[in-house]
């Protein structure tokens, strides 16, 4: 009895094994893949990344070993820098959503969105993903430094379909309102405590592409 | 008939009832889980039916393989073990070939573990059968199941998206019908299949004045 068990174990250990090794290459060629698309699309302008982790002294090195969240700086074909791709999530209506979204320094806007994960309802609250007005919010969506340079100027936030009137606000999606609302909460959120560190470090994410990755 | 024909015709009487007969979700109503999540889209519910049909016919395969050396004591540990092996394996190939798809199923790869169907068709038939017939009839009941989950992604896609594999099917003025690829959506498309299938079964019974024999 233990001998049929051990051996269908170990034949079976052996399998996975095999099977782990030989596919582990294809998915992260995978993984990597589908974060460089995301990137690109956040920050359409670029052609080139490096990862960068923010250290707990609060520096960016693009270390690969460095703990600390990660954001991508896309660069263009010269070198210059294009922007940061940062991650960010928050409660949406079902569930957890995390974005990925572009922040161009020069032009001090977020110039670019695309939902990871989200299991909002098809049809309604994922208009998110695919309504072209919606999207049309995040080409320009100001993130002004205020003169200080630690907080945002205006918060980000969504209004009611047809009431935008200021580039820091998000029109709305009408059936889909916690959606969009919960995108511009997130959006808020983290461009609150990014936008300030990034222009405050914006030397070393320059001086960085010289060990570009790609 | 010889012995040698009637032979071959249990044989593809075993490949044949899965598909038909002894369809596992449409007659024997087994493995419901995946049958009503992942049946929103015709993609989800395809590669759900080959996943699951490739554990079945490899589970089937070794446990009539290893037949006669399994004790019966620890049977079904040994046949879970087994089929936990190869959705291990159906999970890596997955992500593999499309990270999307991965996503799109989610949890519902790894639960095909506990599908009652592949352990069902490994106690009933694959341990009291030769490894020939175990094949056949995995690879029946196989595609018996991938088909009943096409028929509900198919209809649920159509109605839900106005689409079939993504592909725009409908004109553009076409509404889509958001409950059908909303879970609710699920009972409702295997509520009308089922409802269609024990009509036809019914009106066969009443043309050949003959009962037929469902198996429990």
């Amino acid at each position: 009895m233990y001998r049929t068990l051990v051996g269908v174990g170990m034949f079976c250990g052996l399998l996975i094994a095999i099977v782990f090794q030989g596919t582990l290459p294809v998915i992260e060629r995978n993984r990597a893949e589908a974060l460089e698309r995301a990137v690109f699309a956040v920050l359409p302008a670029a052609s080139q990344r490096t990862t960068y982790a923010l250290t707990p002294e609060g520096e960016f090195v693009s270390d690969t070993d460095a703990v600390g969240q990660r954001v991508h700086a896309g660069f263009d074909s010269d070198g210059r820098l294009i922007g940061v791709a940062i991650e960010a999530s928050g409660m949406g209506y079902a569930d957890t959503i995390t974005v990925l979204y572009g922040y161009a320094p020069e032009q001090e806007a977020i110039v670019g969105i695309r939902v990871l994960t989200s299991k909002e309802t098809p049809g309604l609250g994922d208009k998110i993903e695919k309504d072209a007005v919606f999207l049309e919010n995040f080409v320009a969506l100001d993130v002004r430094l205020d003169p200080s340079g630690e907080t945002l100027q205006h918060r980000i936030v969504t209004v009611k379909r047809g009431q935008k009137t200021q580039p820091w606000q998000i029109d709305g999606i009408t059936g889909a309102t916690i959606s969009a609302k919960a995108i511009g909460e997130i959006l808020a959120t983290s461009s609150e405590r990014w936008v300030p560190i990034i222009n405050e470090q914006l030397e070393q994410l320059v001086a960085g592409e010289s060990d570009d990755e790609s | 008939m010889t012995s040698r024909n009637r032979k071959a015709v249990i044989g593809t009487d075993e490949f044949i009832k899965g598909i038909w007969r002894e369809n596992p979700v449409f007659v024997q109503v087994l493995g419901m889980c995946p049958v009503l999540a992942v049946s929103n889209t015709a993609i989800n519910a395809l590669a759900m039916g080959l996943a699951t049909a490739f554990v079945m016919l490899m589970s089937n395969t070794l446990v009539s393989t290893l037949r006669n050396f399994i004790p019966k004591q620890v049977r079904i540990a040994t046949y879970i073990l087994i089929i936990a092996t190869f959705v291990t394996i159906v999970d890596y190939a997955i992500e593999a070939i499309s990270l999307d798809l991965h996503k799109s199923l989610g949890a519902f790869i790894s639960l095909i573990v506990v599908n009652c169907l592949i352990l069902g068709r490994a106690e009933a038939f694959a341990s009291k059968h030769r490894v020939r017939h175990a094949v056949l009839d995995a690879l029946g009941m196989g595609i018996g199941f991938t088909l009943a989950l096409l028929c509900l992604g198919g209809v649920r896609e159509l109605l839900g998206d106005g689409a079939l594999f993504g592909v725009a099917v409908f004109p553009d003025g076409f509404e889509p019908w958001i409950v059908m690829i909303l879970p609710s959506g699920g009972f409702f498309t295997l509520a009308a299949w089922l409802l269609l299938i024990n009509h036809m079964q019914q009106r066969k019974e009443a043309k050949t004045g003959r009962v037929q024999e469902v198996p429990r």
